[in-house]
């Protein structure tokens, strides 16, 4: 499945590093992240996509503190 | 400027009083070490604890090395170093830079949304007592019959029910070209009504209809991301340890050699000051999202970063005949009546004598002719299959068809030359002349192809048509190669051919009309498909979609793909030119950190309004082809 969200982050440099390392987590089919429009697109297992995104946002948070999502 | 960013801007001004009260106090007074270090804190903690943290968080998660933390380790350094003023300012000025730079990408971002301005805010719906009432368009459901009065915009797509109007298509296309609509056309939302008042019945969702699509694409578009950004990402994985390491030796092994510590981790802080990699990582994202906005604006929607980058490489265009350069209609383009024949008396001749068919001969017959056609003059109609039709035209025998009719039919007549459809008529076996129907050239194909030439593009021309037919096009245009009679697996085999046949490093471009040609789309480097208002496949298949289906939209986005290019070479070579520059100035102490905190919040901001020059679309729109 395929969902895109509204985030928040402030630098582009960290949008980079987050869709790199959200790119790694299991489970994860591929992921995007844009700075220029502030969205984030999770393409993740249908059964698990709550548990991934709880691990996305963490996995987010740990390298931009001050990143928000609108789940 | 929004919440944060306001904030920020207090914390800035707060910041400079406040240190400039502290150089006027510890200037005029005589103070302790201990005193001083407090007057400067304050400013610096203002403008900088929010960096402290970012950076100690950093360290805490094992994300050291970015901004952050260079800008951490570099001020806290200057301050152990009683270089106090010096730590508070640099910082002071990197928030100045950081609150320019957030400030410009959200008015860029906000420019390319008020570009694609196309969102319906509402739709009427009528009452039941005849009044109308605004409703939200993703409330409006398929089947639904909604008012569009003049200057508002169509919310969804639909087929006018009632009422007449003419609709303005430049918030998609990029043209203002009107185009009228009456009972039973279909409409497409995004247009703006111009004059009339008009009852749709909507045929689509609000999130499939054209608006919706639209903004869709333009919005996942920065999602595909083009090499370049990649580039980048990667680089400055490297690059800031790198630096680090560098700063590091620079403290340490000339200290040791020297003993002048201080001297040398001053000059290793200043060397991580200059290293910052921000005007790179900011400017290059910030340049495609505005050519891939420039563009959307005249109509050319472009589907990732990574198209508009590899059609800056295109030196192979491949074009699609019928519907992309010509206009895919076919019309009456020659009469060439028979001696004492006048033209109207062989232009009637044909149109009844085909009048029963409803083939596209017959129907650009009708459309040339300006009289009525009168059915019931017609008795006793022939379909020779192959040949033509024979019928009873009042009291004569009427015979329309190609050359083969004519000499079945026994009847002596001049062979037409014209390139196109040549339908022979004759009256009681008696030679009338011959009708030549062709497809037209489009008005701006000539054009396009010459602009193409002019960047030193290739152009190819495929097509089902005869040879004869496929060649007079191709001269007429200037086309450089023509490969005629293909079906349309054929034409995938001829991109394969010429895909190997490109040189390397350059990109084979596909034009076409979207329809039957999806497999060569998604076979081309890029696939651009023309004349996609209101056609999901073509939107679906290609990497470029052309709005409406004018060809000289394609020199347009090369020139916008080649200018979006420029400026990533410019910013990358640019501030990798100043940054290499400053930090051997650095190392060698010849730029202190005044030099340092200037030359990267300089090149930054310098680099931002470079790539903000991608959102000055004016000039393409009105110059599309010239160079």
């Amino acid at each position: 499945m395929k969902k895109k969200f509204k985030i928040e982050v402030d630098c582009a440099n960290c949008a980079a590093k987050i869709e790199a390392a959200v790119k790694k987590i299991d489970g994860v089919n591929d992921a995007s992240v844009s700075f220029m429009t502030q969205k984030m697109v999770i393409d993740a297992d249908d059964a698990e996509f709550d548990k991934i995104m709880k691990k996305v946002v963490k996995t987010s948070k740990k390298i931009e503190p001050d990143f928000d999502i609108q789940l | 400027m929004t919440r944060k960013q306001k904030r920020m801007l207090k914390r800035i001004v707060a910041a400079i009083l406040l240190l400039v009260l502290a150089a006027v106090l510890s200037d005029r007074l005589i103070l302790p070490g201990y005193v001083r270090l407090i007057l400067y804190l304050i400013p610096y903690l203002v403008i900088g604890y929010d960096v402290l943290r970012k950076a100690f968080l950093g360290v805490i998660h094992g994300e050291v090395f970015d901004e952050n933390f260079l800008m951490a380790i570099a001020t806290v350094g200057a301050m152990i170093m009683q270089e106090y003023g010096e730590a508070a300012a640099v910082m002071l000025f990197y928030q100045i830079g950081e609150l320019f730079q957030s400030y410009a990408v959200g008015k860029s971002r906000k420019s390319i949304t008020d570009l694609m301005d196309i969102r319906p805010d509402y739709a009427n719906v009528m009452q039941a007592d005849g009044t109308l009432e605004k409703v939200d368009p993703e409330d409006i459901h398929i089947g639904d019959v909604i008012v569009v009065k003049p200057g508002e915009k169509v919310p969804l797509d639909g087929t006018v029910l009632s009422g007449e109007g003419t609709l303005d298509t430049s918030a998609l296309t990029g043209e203002s070209r009107p185009r009228s609509v009456r009972e039973g056309d279909e409409v497409i939302s995004g247009c703006v009504s111009t004059s009339g008042l008009l009852n749709i019945k909507v045929s689509k969702e609000f999130s499939e209809s054209t608006v919706a699509r639209i903004l869709d694409l333009v919005e996942n578009s920065s999602l595909k991301k083009a090499k370049a950004e990649n580039f980048i990402t990667k680089f400055a994985r490297y690059y800031t340890p790198a630096v680090c390491i560098g700063a590091v030796v620079l403290a340490i092994v000339p200290s040791i050699v020297t003993g002048m510590w201080t001297v040398w981790v001053s000059r290793a802080l200043t060397f991580l000051v200059i290293s910052c990699p921000c005007a790179l990582v900011i400017s290059i994202p910030l340049t495609f999202f505005g050519g891939i906005g420039g563009a959307s604006r005249c109509g050319i929607l472009v589907k990732g970063g990574n198209y508009l980058e590899a059609l800056a490489e295109t030196k192979t265009i491949v074009f699609d005949k019928t519907g992309t350069l010509t206009q895919g209609v076919f019309e009456v383009t020659a009469i060439q009546p028979a001696k004492n024949i006048s033209a109207e008396a062989l232009l009637e001749t044909a149109v009844m004598a085909e009048s029963y068919s409803d083939h596209p001969i017959s129907r650009s017959l009708k459309a040339a002719y300006k009289g009525t056609v009168d059915t019931s003059r017609i008795k006793d109609v022939k379909e020779v299959a192959g040949h033509g039709v024979t019928v009873q035209l009042d009291e004569h025998k009427a015979a329309a068809g190609n050359a083969r009719l004519m000499e079945k039919l026994g009847i002596a007549y001049d062979v037409n030359h014209q390139v196109g459809t040549i339908v022979y008529v004759a009256l009681d076996d008696r030679y009338m002349g011959s009708i030549v129907i062709s497809d037209r050239e489009k008005t701006t194909a000539r054009q396009a192809v010459a602009g193409l030439k002019a960047q030193g593009i290739r152009t190819v021309m495929l097509t089902g048509d005869v040879e004869r037919v496929a060649a007079h096009t191709a001269s007429e245009l200037g086309i450089d190669e023509v490969h005629s009679g293909l079906l349309p697996a054929d034409k995938v085999q001829w991109v394969e051919k010429l895909l190997e046949q490109k040189e390397e490093h350059t990109t084979l471009a596909f034009v076409g009309d979207g329809i039957n040609d999806a497999p060569v789309l998604s076979r081309a480097d890029i696939g651009i498909a023309m004349g996609a208002l209101g056609s999901d496949a073509a939107i679906e298949a290609a990497d470029i979609v052309l709005m409406d289906d004018d060809p000289a939209k394609i020199p347009l986005a090369m020139r916008i793909s080649r200018k979006c290019r420029r400026i990533v070479y410019e910013n990358i070579i640019f501030s990798l030119v100043i940054k290499g520059l400053f930090l051997i100035l650095g190392a060698m102490g010849i730029a202190n950190m005044w030099w340092a905190v200037f030359s990267d919040v300089g090149v930054m901001v310098l680099a931002v309004l470079n790539a903000t020059r991608m959102l000055r679309i004016k000039k393409f729109k009105t110059n599309p082809v010239l160079r």
